[in-house]
This record gives structure tokens, C-alpha cells and sequence, in this order.
């Protein structure tokens, strides 16, 4: 079942950059690998228990700044297949990336690690919070968590934005894309399936052509 | 102690059980767009045609599974807790992954096989500014319940510039968000 990851099963340790066996591909320059399951499971959990108000700025944080398991772009593309596919997006990345290192068992341990120890908390803090929920600091304290959750979706937007220069579509078509999707999704508040659908089919027509024509 | 009473089935039968996993496996496969784009579904169900939660417990487990680290999709085994304990939490959440997960994985391995194929080339570059731009309306989505208070868009603003221009860890934002928000949103 399991794939072969690299050509060279030498563990990785501490956080200095793993050697290279041969050039590495020019977009992933430094990229390492996780050495273990349990690895991918450390670190996975590592990043759900940052991850307050989602995990997504945090697994670009962890998996692309500061593990390099992933390279800017890398980490879109896989989140873009994530985001199509239905199901929770991080749990779809952390299973196509655990798969992609270590089969199935790491499509397991990758997924564990995001939901085991988080799943414990919430269950905890669930049976906790009755107690509290009508203090005004308390909701108070929730509101301005919520308001920090939504700056750092924003943030890693625009963090990842750097990676559209390398998109076939060109900035203008990617832009316009982007606001397109902001305006229908976040302001009109269209059913997501439409949109995606809709405006999907012009970007991938549109990349379609440019990398027909760059071929030809 | 039969084992019914073990996994805390709360008086539900295994038909139940059986009920809420093939339920939320539906939902796993229409979950387009995140987990979260069925809450409204699991709303009508749970609490409108199955009688098994209240509207409040509903909210507080959605606002709860936000609050706390990890994945958001852990709003589930909230669902699944109050409905039938330890049992209900499996069914919930193996049900909202499983059949979602097995396609992601699928799709994950015919993509690395055909990596170069133009189509998925084409397919991958012409969705990316749409997972940019579904970004931005989640963060903008997330701020509805603030928007009204310029001190929340402030905080908002603020956690954007400080995530853009240095690496202090998420974790003491969200933090300095809470202190923040238990002295000026309260």
C-alpha cells in the first residue's frame, strides 16, 4: 500500500534541513521530509493545538516555514484540492499529505494527530463552559478570539497571494478571480457549490489555454 | 455493565447509532467547501427531526469546537456527545471524515501519478485564486458577529499586520485576542 517517499530512508533529526539526495526540484529548494509517523503525528498535533478558530494558518506556519515539508506553492495546490474535494479541508491535506509520505498509516497518524488531543479539550471544555457562558468577560474574551481567528485567515491570504506570480493565469486573471469569489461568497453570500463550479470552470479554461499555448 | 452502557448510549438503540453515522457519512460527501457548510443541515436534523439536542447545546458546541484548538469539524463530536456520549462522538465523527477522507486520499494518489497530465495542471492553476479568494470570505464571514465594534476591526486589522511582518506564533495572538476582548468587547 505504502509508497515509496524518497531515496533514502535517513531520518531527519532536529530542525536543520535534511541532506539532499540529488537536485532538488527548483520551486522546493531545502525541502525535508518527515522522517517517521510518529513525526507526523508530533507535529500535526503540534499544529491543531495552536490552531484556536481553525488550523489552516497554523499548518502554514508549521508545515511550510517551519518544518519546510511543503513549498509556498505546494501547500496551496494541496490545499486546493483539499477545498474542492468535500470534507474538512485540513483533514483532507493532512490525509493526502500523510498518504504521500507514508501510505495509509500516514494518512492515519497525520489525522490523529490533528484530532486526538484537540477532541479530548473540546469534549472537556464543553462539559466547563455552561458554568461560565454567562459571564460578560467571558464573552467578551470569545469575541475578541473570533475577531483574531478572522486576521490571521486574512493574513494567510495574503501570504499565500505571493504564489499566484507563478500561476499560469497571470496576475490579471488571477485577481480577478479573487475578488470574483470574494464578492460572491463573502458579500453576496452565494451557495459556494455555484460559484465554485461557475467560476472554477473559467480559471481552469482559461489555464487550460495559456498552458496549451506554452507547450505549442 | 452491558456495553451499551459503556459507551454512554444515553438510552439510544444501535439502529440509532447506526442512523447518525450513515447520516453524517451523507453529509461527509456534500460537505463542499468545509465541514462547516453543513451545520445547517445537521441543525435540522439533530435538533428539528430526531429531537436528540437542543438549539442551545447546538450554538454552544459550534462556538465552543471555535474557541478551542484544533480542527473546527470537532463542532461534530460535540454533536455526537450529546447525542449518545463516547458511542455518539465515533459515529459522528468517523461518519463526517470516512467517506470524505477515502476520496481524498484516492484523489491524492492519482494526482502524484499524474502530475504532469495538462488537465490537472490546468485544473489545479485555475482554482487556486478561488481557494485565495474563499480565504478571505471565511475571515470576512468570521468577523460578522464583531463587525459593528470598531475595536473588533481593529483587532482584526492588527492581527493581520503582525501575522505579515513577524513569526510570533498564533497561539499568543489568539491569547492577547482573548485579553483584549475581556477588556474592550465585553
Amino acid at each position: 500500500m505504502s509508497e515509496p517517499r524518497s531515496p533514502s530512508d535517513t531520518p531527519a533529526p532536529g530542525p536543520g534541513p535534511a541532506a539532499p539526495d540529488g537536485p532538488p526540484p527548483a520551486d522546493s529548494a531545502a525541502l525535508r521530509q518527515p522522517a517517521s509517523c510518529t513525526e507526523l503525528f508530533r507535529v500535526f498535533n503540534r499544529l491543531a493545538m495552536q490552531g484556536f478558530g481553525g488550523v489552516l494558518p497554523i499548518a502554514h506556519r508549521e508545515l511550510v516555514e517551519r518544518e519546510r515539508w511543503l513549498s509556498p506553492a505546494q501547500f496551496v495546490e494541496l490545499l486546493t484540492v483539499g477545498q474542492v474535494l468535500p470534507g474538512p479541508n485540513i483533514i483532507n491535506l493532512s490525509v493526502i499529505f500523510g498518504d504521500r509520505c507514508f501510505g495509509w498509516r500516514g494518512a492515519l497518524a497525520a489525522s490523529a494527530g490533528l484530532l486526538a488531543l484537540p477532541m479530548l479539550i473540546v469534549l472537556l471544555l464543553t462539559s466547563a463552559y455552561q458554568q461560565f457562558a454567562d459571564h460578560p468577560m467571558v464573552a467578551g474574551a470569545l469575541r475578541g478570539m473570533g475577531a483574531v481567528a478572522a486576521g490571521l485567515v486574512i493574513a494567510t491570504a495574503v501570504k499565500l497571494a505571493r504564489t499566484l506570480k507563478g500561476n499560469p493565469l497571470g496576475l490579471r486573471w488571477s485577481a480577478l478571480l479573487v475578488a470574483a469569489t470574494v464578492l460572491m461568497v463573502g458579500g453576496l453570500r452565494w451557495p459556494m457549490v455555484w460559484v465554485v463550479l461557475g467560476l472554477g470552470a473559467v480559471g481552469m479554461a482559461v489555464a487550460w489555454r495559456r498552458l496549451r499555448g506554452g507547450q505549442a | 455493565m452491558s456495553p451499551a452502557d459503556l459507551l454512554g448510549l444515553h438510552g439510544l438503540g444501535w439502529a440509532d447509532l447506526v442512523q447518525l453515522w450513515l447520516h453524517f457519512s451523507l453529509l461527509s460527501l456534500l460537505a463542499v467547501g468545509g465541514a462547516i457548510t453543513t451545520a445547517p443541515d445537521m441543525q435540522r436534523w439533530l435538533v428539528g427531526q430526531q429531537g436528540w439536542m437542543t438549539d442551545a447545546q447546538f450554538t454552544t458546541g459550534v462556538a465552543i469546537a471555535q474557541a478551542a484548538p484544533g480542527p473546527n469539524i470537532l463542532f461534530v463530536a460535540v454533536m455526537g456527545w450529546h447525542v449518545a456520549g463516547v458511542a455518539g462522538v465515533l459515529a459522528a465523527l468517523v461518519g463526517i471524515m470516512g467517506p470524505s477522507s477515502l476520496l481524498a486520499g484516492a484523489v491524492g494518489r492519482y494526482g502524484r501519478r499524474n502530475a504532469d497530465a495538462l488537465w490537472l495542471r490546468a485544473f489545479t492553476a485555475g482554482l487556486t485564486p478561488l481557494t485565495l479568494g474563499l480565504l478571505l470570505s471565511t475571515g470576512w464571514v468570521l468577523t460578522a458577529p464583531t463587525r459593528h465594534r470598531w475595536e473588533a476591526l481593529a483587532l482584526v486589522a492588527a492581527t493581520v499586520v503582525v501575522s505579515a511582518r513577524s513569526k510570533l506564533s498564533p497561539m499568543w495572538q489568539i491569547a492577547a485576542g482573548a485579553v483584549v476582548g475581556a477588556l474592550a468587547l465585553a
